[in-house]
């Protein structure tokens, strides 16, 4: 019982440090976001792999989830609801929620891992504390671009994600529901608004932001060799897809409630 | 060699990571200009008592001074000002995997400097001819051999003309030959450019070969300060044990 009360009270203590230390690190990105001027190489270098890299992945994703959408929205409303809702209904979905947080947990599987594998062993291999040692600031050098490619990126790569998505649930509309174009588009422009794509946009910057923080800081904690390795990527990505989950509902909250009420 | 004045004075530094209490108080001065080497058994703390000089790990107790200036006590932005006098030699060369040999050997040129590329070029070629390298400026680190990696680090580590140089076990790992390739190579760098050096090392034939002067970290302190000469007639148990690689004696490593 003893034991147990004091594992309980270690892994608070661990939660409790593990918080601090990531409060920390986004305080250094801020503290040298004003220096960008100096990674824009290295930033744009992190932009074309995370977003031009990870365009196969978010095609297939998308194009399917916005089929889907469409079937499945065509089965619900059966013969009570106009098939032209289908098109409102795909919009509207994959503008406010399956295009960002969908693109937000296949990127962040994919980049989050990455990073935190990359830094990883980096870390374990003595070259960040080799660019410490030539006065080069690490997290500059190495967090400030991938932070920022993430935030830009990310949105970048959700556009792409809702394009194809609607091209998606508009071929299934048409190609296995049997709707015309014209009530397809009609649904969708029905109840448009400006609104849901920058909502999309938004949440998509936070995740954006959270997969690189994620993959940066269990990349620079990294202990040990490989195993340590293979660990900070597990972690990344566990925590950064948790991250984009939870951040999503309190997104959802403020956004609706406050800013596009 | 020396010129007299004291370049860096470590004084009671001490140093825990969780409860293994690696550095108990180390005292040591190092001269301008001279070759410093200490030895001690593996896992000894050389490793991490050679980071404290760069910065790297910060004492639990005690002061550094570099100059006289207290680096545990420095801003960042001062810290790297320090940091760029030194050059340092990794155990592992650590050397960047993305970056070619050439871009390894100039990135701090790059970060700190205005350069063009075609200088950086020019700069990246004339470091690695000095230690022999010049081929293999186009090449990943990924390519190269054990020694070849600790030459290009040896390149990275002069480019930026440092004033004291780190050298981190720099002949672990390699063939005996190419080990003597890599101690006359330092020793012919300190006598060129008369750079502070410290290296830390459990090689014997490396620390005769390289050192003005040998310092042996045991137990978390430095228990002895020596020239060679000094070191090869002491009466040290320790040293003597150490020195002639003996299992019977008073270290024990198990």
């Amino acid at each position: 019982m003893r034991e147990r009360v004091a594992n309980i009270g270690m892994g608070a203590v661990r939660a409790v440090s593990e918080l601090g230390e990531l409060t920390l690190l986004i305080g250094q990105i801020f503290r040298v976001l004003p220096r960008l001027h100096k990674t824009v190489r290295l930033t744009v270098v992190q932009m074309f792999e995370m977003g031009v890299g990870s365009l196969p992945l978010v095609v297939v994703t998308s194009f399917f989830t916005g089929g889907v959408a469409a079937v499945q929205a065509a089965y619900q409303f059966q013969s009570w609801i106009p098939d032209r809702f289908v098109g409102s209904v795909v919009g509207r979905s994959v503008l406010i929620e399956l295009g960002p947080v969908l693109t937000g947990l296949v990127v962040g599987g994919r980049v989050g891992a990455s990073i935190a594998a990359e830094l990883g062993t980096m870390k374990v291999t003595e070259q960040i504390d080799a660019l410490e040692a030539l006065a080069i600031d690490s997290i500059r050098y190495l967090v400030l671009p991938r932070f920022v490619a993430g935030a830009i990126m990310i949105p970048v790569v959700t556009v792409f994600a809702d394009a194809l998505a609607i091209v998606g649930g508009w071929l299934a509309a048409v190609g296995s529901i049997g709707m015309t174009t014209q009530t397809f588009t009609s649904g969708l422009h029905l109840f448009f608004e400006m609104g849901d794509v920058w909502s999309g946009l938004i949440k998509s910057l936070v995740f954006g932001m959270i997969i690189a923080t994620m993959g940066c800081y269990y990349g620079l904690q990294t202990e040990g060799g490989a195993e340590g390795v293979g660990k900070a990527a597990t972690r990344a990505v566990v925590s950064s897809c948790l991250l984009i989950l939870i951040s999503d509902y309190i997104l959802a909250e403020f956004l609706f409630s406050w800013i596009f009420a | 060699m020396s010129t007299g004045d004291v370049v860096i004075s470590v004084r009671g530094v001490e140093k825990s990571f969780g409860d293994q209490h690696v550095l108990k108080g180390v005292d040591i001065d190092i001269m301008r200009g001279e070759s410093l080497v200490i030895i001690g058994p593996s896992g000894c703390g050389k490793s991490v008592l050679l980071r404290h000089l760069i910065g790297l790990h910060h004492p639990d107790r005690g002061s550094i001074r570099i100059n006289g200036s207290d680096i545990a006590k420095m801003k960042r932005s001062e810290l790297y000002g320090v940091r760029k006098k030194f050059g340092m030699l990794f155990q592992n060369s650590a050397l960047f995997d993305s970056l070619t040999v050439g871009e390894n050997v100039t990135i701090g040129l790059q970060e700190h400097f205005k350069l063009s590329a075609e200088e950086l070029r020019k700069t990246a070629l004339m470091q690695l001819e000095l230690v022999g390298m010049a081929s293999a400026i186009d090449k990943k680190p990924s390519e190269l051999s054990g020694g070849m990696r600790k030459r290009a680090s040896l390149a990275r580590a002069l480019a930026m003309d440092p004033e004291i140089i780190l050298y981190d076990e720099p002949t672990t790992g390699l063939d005996p030959i190419t080990a003597d390739v890599i101690n006359v190579l330092i020793r012919s760098l300190q006598e060129r450019f008369h750079a502070t050096s410290i290296t830390v090392t459990h090689d014997m034939v490396s620390a005769y070969k390289v050192a003005d002067r040998i310092a042996m970290l045991h137990n978390g302190r430095i228990i002895y300060d020596g020239g060679v000469a000094d070191v090869k007639s002491t009466d040290n148990e320790y040293v003597k044990q150490f020195i002639r690689g003996e299992a019977e004696g008073p270290i024990r490593t198990v």
